[in-house]
């Protein structure tokens, strides 16, 4: 049995694909369903829709952070990976940013699946012991006096950073703001930036 | 349990990678599959997503970190299976040798032993009759405790002193779901730390807060 080296992760993969699709276990029509949802449907545009309207209808942004779930929920957004959304605010003064040490708990709903960077142990390991280079070292530089919070995802409860709307958009509508909020930028790794 | 899977603070893993806005969803094909794979084996296998957490946290380091996030759901998935009996240990490997072109027998098909259990509800939010135990404001210790079942309870904040930050909706407890052995309904605590009480007084100055369960902490007397 140990003759050919090691098997590489797609061959296990097809070979456990297989191995159920033939007991009638699963169906590769419902596998073929849940990859196209999330590569298509489930990504980062869902939260941006989220930040700009909440930079955009101070009602909706008090709604936002008083309960995440329900005020993403208006906008249609909703499902496995968001039964709970706590939303913070990122200002001039005040940071937060959101890590999973445990495993890569991720706001699915509103930003998709985890991009590589966020899955990677330098990243779990880290973001708790030292964030500011951590941050440094993914291209945000801080000031001194401003306050970090890191998010552990420990729970079920799922974090999304409602960043702070760059100077100079003031006169930008909702629909010209969302292209601007990235991924990044709402876990906390990021700012946004002005066009 | 303490594992691989408990990374926070750490140390050995280098530098950390600068996002890129390109990347796909799947860099390739085979993790989409895994990852597709993974979810519907959490129904197949008659278990949770608890219980899925807990066998990430069993894998041996290889296993965990080898071929990255798909992978450890991949290796997740078949323990699930051959937990149910779904499966037997060696049959993945033995397929895949077959779709290589090996000639090895394959190992026949057992009898399923799903575990005898059904969630209360869909999800993990659960309303509990009691109040919460600790308010907001009001210090409080992670408990010093090493479960050898699954918990979601870091190492590196065990045995320290945060504050309440907010009390979040009861949920059922993933050290007890996992396993099949009651829901235990219970407030969760955004528990908020400063890192000197965490890493020392040498320390970046800045806080962490983690979603603790109730059964995990206790006050301060």
């Amino acid at each position: 049995m140990t003759t050919g080296g090691p098997l590489p992760a797609a061959l296990r993969t097809e070979a456990l694909e297989q191995l159920l699709t033939e007991r009638g276990l699963i169906d590769p029509k419902v596998m073929d369903g849940i990859i196209t949802n999330y590569e298509t449907n489930v990504g980062p545009l869902n939260g941006a829709k989220v930040v700009a309207r909440a930079w955009t209808d101070p009602q909706y942004r008090r709604r936002l952070l008083e309960d995440g779930t329900a005020a993403i929920k208006e906008l249609g957004f909703s499902g496995s990976q968001g039964e709970h959304i706590v939303v913070v605010e990122n200002t001039a003064t005040t940071h937060n940013v959101v890590v999973c040490t445990l495993c890569s708990c991720y706001p699915w709903p509103v930003l998709g699946l985890p991009p590589s960077w966020y899955k990677d142990p330098a990243y779990r390991a880290r973001m708790v012991k030292e964030p500011r280079t951590v941050l440094s070292e993914m291209g945000l530089e801080l000031a001194d006096d401003v306050r970090i919070t890191v998010r552990d995802s420990t729970s079920e409860v799922r974090w999304l950073v409602l960043p702070e709307r760059p100077a100079g958009t003031e006169h930008l509508p909702e629909e010209q703001l969302v292209p601007l909020v990235t991924r990044d930028a709402m876990v906390g790794v990021a700012k946004v930036k002005a066009p | 349990m303490d594992g691989i899977a408990d990374m926070g603070g750490t140390g050995g893993w280098g530098p950390t990678h600068p996002p890129r806005g390109d990347e796909p969803v799947f860099q390739k094909p085979w993790q989409g599959r895994a990852f597709a794979l993974t979810l519907l084996s959490i129904r197949v296998s008659g278990r949770n997503v608890d219980a899925f957490r807990h066998a990430q946290e069993r894998l041996d380091r290889a296993a965990y970190l080898d071929d990255g996030y798909f992978g450890r759901w991949l290796n997740a998935a078949e323990l699930m299976l051959t937990d149910s009996a779904i499966l037997a240990p060696t049959a993945i490997d033995a397929r895949a040798r077959n779709l290589r072109g090996e000639h090895v027998a394959e190992p026949p098909i057992s009898e399923p032993a799903r575990p005898d259990y059904a969630p209360t509800a869909a999800g993990s939010l659960r309303s509990v009759d009691v109040p919460p135990a600790f308010a907001v404001g009001e210090r409080v210790r992670a408990k010093d405790m090493s479960p050898p079942g699954h918990t979601r309870l870091p190492g590196y904040v065990r045995g320290h002193t945060g504050v309440v930050d907010l009390i979040q909706p009861a949920a059922l407890l993933p050290d007890t779901n996992a396993h099949f052995l009651g829901e235990n309904p219970q407030y969760v605590y955004s528990v908020r730390f400063d890192s000197r009480e965490l890493w020392g007084a040498d320390t970046e100055p800045f806080g962490v807060t983690a979603e603790l369960y109730e059964s995990y902490l206790e006050a301060l007397s």
